[in-house]
């Protein structure tokens, strides 16, 4: 048996590198050995966008994308499929867990300097990771065609409509239609099901080559790969991603299951943010809702946007906040990678910007008064000078010495 | 995390000043209770399937759900279906409907989870006299709502009492309360509120016939995780014990 087995490897090795590719992304792959909890968010966003697509070809076999079967399919599914409603409940709430993880996964980068030289390029692979996944959760919020389905991509797709000159032809080109309608459902379908999750497959797949290119970046930001082992060229401070990454991940992974699984089986409406109730109210183009927020992932762009008087700068602010992300390993002057070893003046900056980003985000979902637009615009400032003022504030900053073996 | 928690303490006093309009009354229903989900069920097809349908639930499956048989749903529910497969739908055209309500009754298959069951007891215990509407009711939490007060009978009338309140900030507001018209009624409203939980229960389980199997089965996936995390931290244990 085990003779056979071996025979039909090298039979596959010499037509196709699978042992190649097995010991270089897996067995022979050196990870440093001190990541810590925030390492876990990588392998978890993989899980996540394997279970979306899992998940999302079950509900796509009885999900209707006509306006006049759209919202009806998706309760047939949650009362008449065989376990429909788990398998809806595992995507509505993968999605927003999608987005907690990925959060957390950049918060990680900013931390510990992962996106400084050398992994510029790995930084901005993610980043467009980042950009198909809000693509996605647009696209596929429509599809339960509910009120907030409806006008979330109404107030959303308008902002087209601020673009000079060729703005409204821009929206009716988006929409398929003069309003959002049956056109825009089945389009997005396409797009929700086959255009995008396609881009993020190859995106991932690129983001893990470009990663396994470089090496992993660790808490202490140090390069293991300055510190080898003479005779076997193997970094010192490396560990085998297999097997030992692979056992703790599964951990990882087992946690997250258990608070993923706490919210499906308990909260799956997380109290109106995962699924929200307006949601259960047919789309309705004659009866626009008192207030219309997007999705709690994307509400802090959306408090950048409505901060801004204008209606065409807002937009530009909402693209700008992204767009500023893609620069940041040439903001970064700092020296040291990690936040370990930098000084009170980034620990500052960065503080700031955890209280803006969770500020703003609070604010996008609330209907403004004067006093939150004044607070939007508070944050919108300390968001962008987070990223603008970082040439200066980091070059400044007094950093410590960095160790030249990893600690812990 | 130390930076999140301080985050969210700073968030607090914001959040305070979220919640605006009339204060809900709590319905503290419970989906388990199939007796009261059985009564709510009485009541939802003798007072409201008139006008309202539930068109994405199906008889056979409130059987299933509420200890029913064919034969009991066939008697006690199912006045103008054949069919236990079928869905709950209405006779009533809705075209009719528009011109004599102003409003097509919405479908309240799903009502629970848009309105929340709060809102829902809230909204049944709520209706009072307004000569100025079409149907002669006007209702607190849902302003000049085309819909009449159908269980009158079981409520007995309200009527709306201004009053002026003075809050701990030294402002005054005007504010409407209840009233039973004749209060020998009484006796009649407490039972009334009784069968409102039992409807706005019925409400809740129609609107995620589901959520019975979920809370059942979750706790079983729960318990097999966390007995999985066990193995799964041995076996790292085991592996990494070569490392540090």
């Amino acid at each position: 048996m085990n003779k056979m087995l071996t025979a039909s490897l090298e039979w596959v090795d010499t037509r196709f590198p699978l042992t190649k590719m097995w010991n270089e992304h897996l067995a022979q792959y050196y990870a440093p050995k001190n990541f810590n909890v925030w390492y876990y968010f990588g392998s978890l966003a993989l899980v996540l966008l394997v279970l979306q697509i899992i998940t999302g070809i079950f509900l796509a076999v009885n999900y209707k994308p006509d306006a006049g079967l759209a919202f009806a399919s998706v309760e047939y599914i949650m009362r008449d499929v065989d376990y429909g409603w788990l398998i809806r409940y595992m995507h509505s709430t993968g999605a927003s867990f999608f987005f907690i993880v990925v959060y957390l996964h950049m918060f990680r980068a900013l931390l510990y300097g992962s996106y400084k030289k050398p992994r510029e390029l790995l930084w901005i692979i993610g980043m467009f990771i980042y950009m198909c996944l809000m693509a996605e959760s647009f696209f596929g919020y429509l599809l339960p065609w509910g009120q907030m389905s409806f006008w979330g991509a109404q107030v959303i797709i308008s902002l087209f409509g601020a673009i000079p000159y060729v703005g409204e032809d821009l929206a009716v080109w988006v929409r398929g239609d003069y309003v959002i309608g049956d056109a825009t459902l089945n389009r997005f379908f396409v797009y929700h099901v086959v255009l995008v999750p396609m881009l993020l497959l190859v995106l991932a797949v690129v983001h893990i080559i470009a990663l396994h290119e470089v090496g992993s970046n660790n808490p202490d930001g140090i390069e293991i790969k300055k510190n080898k082992d003479p005779k076997t060229g193997i970094p010192l401070d490396g560990i085998p991603f297999h097997p030992y990454y692979t056992v703790k991940d599964i951990v990882g992974v087992t946690v997250f299951a258990i608070i993923f699984c706490a919210v499906i089986f308990y909260a799956p409406e997380m109290g109106g943010y995962f699924l929200e109730h307006n949601n259960f109210f047919p789309a309705d183009p004659m009866k626009t809702p008192e207030h219309i927020s997007p999705s709690w992932y994307f509400t802090p762009f959306y408090a950048i946007l409505r901060a801004v008087p204008d209606k065409f700068l807002g937009v530009i602010a909402m693209g700008g906040s992204i767009v500023v992300l893609f620069f940041l390993p040439w903001l970064d002057r700092s020296p040291v990678k990690s936040i370990r070893y930098k000084g009170w003046i980034f620990k500052l900056a960065l503080s700031l910007f955890v209280v803006s980003f969770f500020g703003l985000a609070y604010l996008g979902m609330q209907a403004p008064t004067p006093m939150k637009t004044l607070f939007a615009q508070i944050f919108t400032i300390i968001y962008f000078a987070f990223f603008l003022l970082m040439p200066w504030y980091s070059k400044i900053d007094k950093t410590k010495p960095v160790p030249e073996r990893v600690t812990d | 995390m130390k930076r999140l928690i301080f985050a969210l303490t700073w968030l607090l006093p914001t959040m305070a000043f979220a919640s605006s309009g009339v204060e809900l009354q709590q319905a503290n229903n419970d989906i388990t209770d199939q007796a009261s989900l059985q009564t709510g069920a009485k009541l939802f097809v003798n007072y409201c399937m008139g006008c309202h349908s539930l068109q994405y639930a199906r008889f056979q499956r409130i059987g299933k759900d509420l200890g029913l048989t064919d034969d009991d749903l066939k008697e006690h529910l199912m006045f103008g279906a054949e069919k236990v497969g079928e869905t709950i739908t209405i006779a009533m055209d809705q075209d009719d409907a528009e011109r004599w309500f102003g409003v097509t009754p919405p479908d309240l298959s799903v009502i629970a989870r848009a309105r929340g069951t709060d809102w829902l007891y809230t909204y049944m215990l709520s209706f009072y006299l307004d000569p100025s509407r079409p149907m002669g009711v006007n209702n607190l939490v849902f302003k000049d709502v085309g819909m009449p007060h159908v269980l009158w009978e079981q409520q007995g009338w309200q009527k709306a009492v201004h009053k002026s309140e003075t809050d701990a900030q030294g402002h005054s507001h005007e504010v409407i309360e209840l009233e039973l018209v004749n209060p020998a009624d009484k006796e009649k409203a407490e039972q009334y509120e009784k069968d409102m939980r039992n409807l706005v229960n019925f409400l809740e389980y129609i609107g995620e016939p589901a959520k019975l199997e979920r809370h059942s089965l979750g706790w079983k996936v729960l318990l097999f995780l966390f007995i999985f995390l066990g193995f799964s931290v041995a076996l790292k244990k085991e592996y990494w014990r070569d490392i540090h």
